[in-house]
């Protein structure tokens, strides 16, 4: 399944969603804000499956001044 | 408002420029802009914002210059070491150019002062250094309906953002980062590491900002989220919607009120 990460096409297997992506990426969920398709995923519904074709953009939760 | 010889010389520069003028000088002359934090982000954006010319610099900030600061914080030297950043940033500024009224405040952000403090400001510019007052800054500036432009940096990576929900379809802070982090999850703002140029990537991109909305012109930030990674050296624009929900922004709010979080710095990048 080929979906873009980043702007980055990337192949995951089938069923993959997006808590496992972050964990592929080694990053932790609640350190990150995701877009999924231009619509901010909320944090309860990081489980539901990916699809070919999906656009998500992981944005790191920034704070330092 | 008539500008001197001297001050048309000085803004003759920008001037030139058909997009600024002598009618946007002017608007610059006369906006009123208030930085959070006189550190990173707020060094660079208060040195260029005040060679631009801005009437008015508002500058809060609750600490005294440290050695450690000086890697990335300009606006403080060898010089000021020890003293409140918010006088040594009056100090610098004021060399850049005395036309600009600086009011600095040595005085930490809470519930209790954010509305007033803010409420005579046109412009917001958060250079903060904790999620806490990330939140409290987007949330006052929400409801006292203030453009808030919002920069931050972390490691090699910075963020900025213009924030003006109220002015049209854009979203608040809080569309993309519905709560802070946990605090137990990140590290203290004295263990996080910086690449001092960052804070100076990130400010001046936020003064740029400021002006362009100042001056109504051009394509601002509202609505997208610039993310620049020094080590790839690469600029990545992420559209971020208004969220139909938003505790803060949306039709039917939850957070009606100011909020102290618990203050928690930088996250790791991993």
């Amino acid at each position: 399944m080929r979906i873009e990460v980043n702007g980055v096409e990337q192949d995951l297997s089938p069923g993959t969603n997006l808590t496992g992506l972050l964990s592929q990426l080694n990053l932790t969920p609640e350190r990150v804000a995701i877009e999924l398709n231009m619509e901010v995923v909320d944090r309860k519904q990081f489980d539901s499956a990916l699809k070919e074709g999906d656009k998500v953009e992981i944005i790191h939760f920034v704070g330092g001044g | 408002m008539t500008f001197t010889n001297a001050q048309l010389e000085r803004y003759s520069r920008h001037i030139l420029l058909p997009e600024v003028g002598g009618i946007g000088q002017k608007k610059i002359a006369k906006a009123k802009v208030f930085l959070v934090g006189a550190g990173g982000l707020g060094s660079p954006a208060a040195l260029y914002l005040a060679a631009a010319g801005v009437g008015t610099l508002g500058i809060i900030d609750n600490d005294v210059v440290d050695l450690s600061n000086l890697q990335r914080q300009i606006l403080h030297s060898t010089q000021t070491l020890n003293q409140p950043k918010a006088e040594s940033a009056r100090t610098t500024v004021s060399r850049v150019n005395p036309d600009v009224q600086v009011i600095p405040y040595q005085d930490k952000l809470t519930s209790q002062n954010i509305m007033q403090l803010i409420e005579g400001y046109d412009y917001i510019l958060d250079g903060s250094d904790n999620f806490a007052t990330r939140f409290l800054v987007n949330d006052a500036a929400f409801f006292l309906k203030k453009t808030l432009i919002s920069g931050s940096i972390f490691r090699f990576e910075g963020q900025v953002t213009v924030l003006k929900p109220t002015i049209g379809p854009y979203p608040c802070y809080r569309c993309l980062y519905p709560e802070p982090p946990p605090p137990g999850l990140v590290p203290s703002c004295q263990e996080a590491g910086v690449l001092g140029i960052l804070a100076g990537t990130i400010g001046v991109l936020q003064a740029a900002e400021a002006l362009k909305e100042i001056l109504g012109i051009g394509n601002t930030l509202g609505g997208r989220l610039l993310i620049y990674d020094a080590l790839e050296a690469s600029f990545r624009t992420v559209r971020v919607p208004k969220v139909a929900n938003c505790a803060l922004c949306g039709p039917n709010p939850t957070i009606t009120e100011l909020i102290d979080y618990e203050v928690s710095c930088s996250l790791p990048l991993h």
